[in-house]
């Protein structure tokens, strides 16, 4: 099994005609992803790569029924209103791919999501993949190199870098660890979902048995994770793995994602560190421990994997 | 992106937040024509980003404008935590009979804005919170609703503030949450908010940030407030380096090879992306070594943005040797990056198989990459070297090399 997406979920992409649009449609076609149609306003009629493009999102649910989900990739000053649309539609799971939107916007997004009762994924992210299943954003980028990376198996991974979630489940893969399902949360100082919001998907899985993140300075996403861990006693075991610890000693000093800033002592790295290895929560120092790491806690479960 | 208190003020007086008479001053002479203009005892206060201002002694009071000339010149050369005064403000000086606090952030885990008020300003809120709890609220507030006062007025009200105080304040702070969202603002703060003896109420302090997403939203804002568009406004001023980085980087639009963070070793770093690069400079320092940059590349670069990028690094004094690293590339193409990283070697004059100490860059196209870099016999990787290891490689190269 997996979490958010399967082989059978059917999707859609706003802003279809874009140029990365048009090539994580490619990508994701080839990976086995089920894209009924594509919304670009003024394109209707066309197709990319077969898709069929509409001028609103009305249009698809009217031909093909209300889609699963859908995949925004629009510039930045687009977006929100593209977001609106999907959720006024119906549209229950959104991954927001664009970056650069201001946060007010982003909440107003995840505002009008929580009163429809749907799920953003991102900004800023390159979305979610269920391995040998589908995937659905830019996650692995061409169908062959995703394939090399990526493998079917009982590792969930969530991350708040793009590049990172390839680079964990390239690190898995070849260790022997496929996974159910990976997620790109989004780099931003507030996504849509956080990693405290994802563990009780994963926690329903019954294929996930454990738990891979990657973490950076900035935000409380790790210190409400461990709270989260805490409070449900989760049978999951979670490696995490955390990046910037440079960073401490930088405050007020910006690098990497928009989220990744140390104002408070709550953003440092070993303020995280802390926080969740008190939780239980196993810390990496280096990425290619996560796989011994998992073995590890796993077999003090008695679970071989 | 940080506001001077000047700034912060001029944005609360052109939304209608009551303010004292003021003067932005770069001299003596300004400074005791503003105070004679304002009449009566004034504040002389230093403008710089950090807090701290009334420690080091960067803020003074004069009765006379002479004195407010005298306290100027005194003023204006104090270093606040590493940081020069920018200019000095003149404000009249109010008598105050109490002291509010009112500021509008970001909560990233509610993912709403957050409003902070308390009827003990002056102080800092942080100590406010921990010992005195009640007298600090914090309601949240939507984003997609239509703002209403009646969040401010029950924020207020549930600190215990009743009667004309809590009629009077009820607008100040309203207006403070809609500048909040107006602007995309990620802190707006007003403390002290001071009730004069007069029964006045006055923004005697306020501090602004701005979401560095949304300048391009308020250009007409930033414009009037005389904030440059190279002002970073991060923790430290851009360096020439760094900001020549930048403009490489702007003038072509197809991917990213920038953010540019100078540091003063001798390894230059070609890394990507995001995340990529974080653990990266993390991995280059783990095992000993000096960065002499941050950067980020991604999003499929050029291969000219590679190349500028590699040719600046390469021109930096002190920078023996670079590292090309990032994680499992999907959208950027390796053979590009190796050939944009090539070009740069032989434009500085160098022999890319000598100064390109590792290149770790697999993913896709990386067969045609890895081609390149044999050519040019450089020492490269794929993704059974971990960018720990790759790091600590280009780290040993580079002792070796000594």
């Amino acid at each position: 099994m997996s979490i958010l997406i399967t082989k059978d979920t059917r999707f859609i992409v706003q802003g279809i005609t874009g140029r990365e649009a048009v090539n994580l449609t490619r990508e994701n076609l080839a990976y086995g992803a089920k894209i009924i149609g594509g919304v670009t306003p003024g394109r209707a009629g066309r197709d990319v790569y077969g898709v069929p493009v509409y001028d609103t999102v009305a249009a698809i649910v009217a031909k093909h029924g209300t889609p699963d989900g859908a995949v925004v990739c629009v510039p930045p000053r687009f977006t929100k209103d593209a977001v609106f649309e999907a959720l006024e539609n119906g549209v229950k799971l959104i991954v927001v791919v664009t970056e650069n939107i201001p946060r007010r916007e982003v909440a107003q997004m995840v505002e009008l999501a929580q009163l429809r009762g749907a799920r953003i994924i991102g900004p800023n992210c390159l979305g979610i993949i269920s391995p040998e299943e589908a995937k659905m954003g830019g996650v692995g980028g061409p169908a062959a190199n995703t394939r090399q990376a990526y493998k079917k198996g009982p590792i969930g991974v969530m991350s708040r870098s793009g590049g990172m979630t390839t680079e964990i489940a390239s690190t898995l893969t070849a260790a022997g660890l496929g996974q159910s399902t990976c997620v790109s949360i989004g780099g931003d100082a507030i996504v849509g979902t956080t990693y405290a919001e994802l563990m009780p998907l994963f926690e329903a899985d019954r294929e996930t048995k454990a738990i891979a993140i990657y973490s950076e300075p900035g935000g409380r996403m790790e210190a409400e994770l461990a709270e989260w861990v805490k409070a449900n006693r989760s049978r999951l075991p979670i490696v995490a793995f955390m990046a910037g610890r440079f960073m401490d000693e930088m405050r007020g000093m910006r690098f990497g994602h928009a989220g990744t800033i140390v104002e408070g002592k709550e953003d440092t790295t070993a303020e995280k560190i802390a926080r969740m290895e008190a939780a239980g929560i196993s810390v990496a120092e280096r990425i290619e421990e996560i796989p011994a790491l998992i073995r590890k806690r796993l077999a003090e479960q008695g679970v071989e994997v | 992106m940080r506001f001077y208190e000047y700034e912060s003020k001029a944005l609360f007086r052109k939304c209608g937040l009551p303010l004292g008479k003021g003067r932005v001053v770069n001299g003596a002479d300004e400074a005791r024509n503003a105070a004679a203009e304002i009449g009566g005892p004034v504040v002389v206060k230093s403008q710089v980003l950090s807090g701290g201002r009334m420690k080091a002694g960067a803020v003074q009071f004069a009765d006379t404008p002479s004195e407010a000339a005298k306290k100027f010149a005194q003023v204006l050369p104090i270093v606040v935590k590493g940081e020069q005064a920018r200019c000095v403000l003149v404000e009249e000086k109010s008598r105050v009979a109490k002291e509010y606090f009112a500021s509008v952030t970001w909560d990233g885990r509610r993912k709403l804005p957050v409003l902070l008020v308390s009827d003990m300003g002056g102080i800092d809120i942080e100590e406010v919170a921990e010992q005195h709890p009640d007298h600090l609220s914090r309601t949240h507030f939507s984003t997609i609703l239509p703002l209403s006062e009646r969040v401010a007025k029950e924020a207020i009200a549930a600190v215990g503030v009743s009667g004309d105080d809590l009629v009077r304040l009820t607008p100040i702070v309203f207006q403070l949450m809609q500048l909040f969202l107006d602007f995309d603002l990620t802190l707006a703060e007003i403390n002290p908010l001071a009730k004069l003896e007069n029964g006045k109420f006055l923004v005697l302090d306020g501090h602004v940030d701005m979401e560095a997403e949304a300048r391009g939203t308020h250009k007409a804002l930033l414009a009037e407030l005389g904030i440059g568009e190279d002002e970073t406004r991060q923790a430290r001023p851009p360096t020439p380096f760094e900001l020549e980085a930048a403009r490489m980087n702007a003038a072509d639009h197809r991917g990213i090879a920038g953010n540019v963070v100078e540091f003063d070793g001798n390894l230059g770093l070609v890394i990507g992306a995001g995340g990529g690069s974080l653990t990266l400079f993390d991995a280059v320092r783990k095992h000993g070594g000096k960065p002499a940059n941050y950067c980020e590349i991604g999003g499929n670069p050029s291969v000219a943005k590679a190349r500028n990028l590699t040719r600046l690094l390469l021109g930096k004094p002190g920078v023996e040797k670079i590292a090309v690293m990032m994680n499992v590339v999907s959208n950027t193409r390796v053979d590009i990056v190796a050939r944009g990283v090539i070009a740069g070697c032989l434009d500085a004059g160098k022999d890319p198989a000598d100064v390109i100490a590792i290149f770790r860059i697999p993913g896709s196209w990386e067969e045609e990459g890895f081609k390149i870099l044999r050519k040019y016999g450089v020492d490269y990787c794929d993704r059974s070297v971990s960018m720990y290891e790759a790091a600590g490689r280009a780290v040993a190269k580079l002792k070796a090399s000594h």
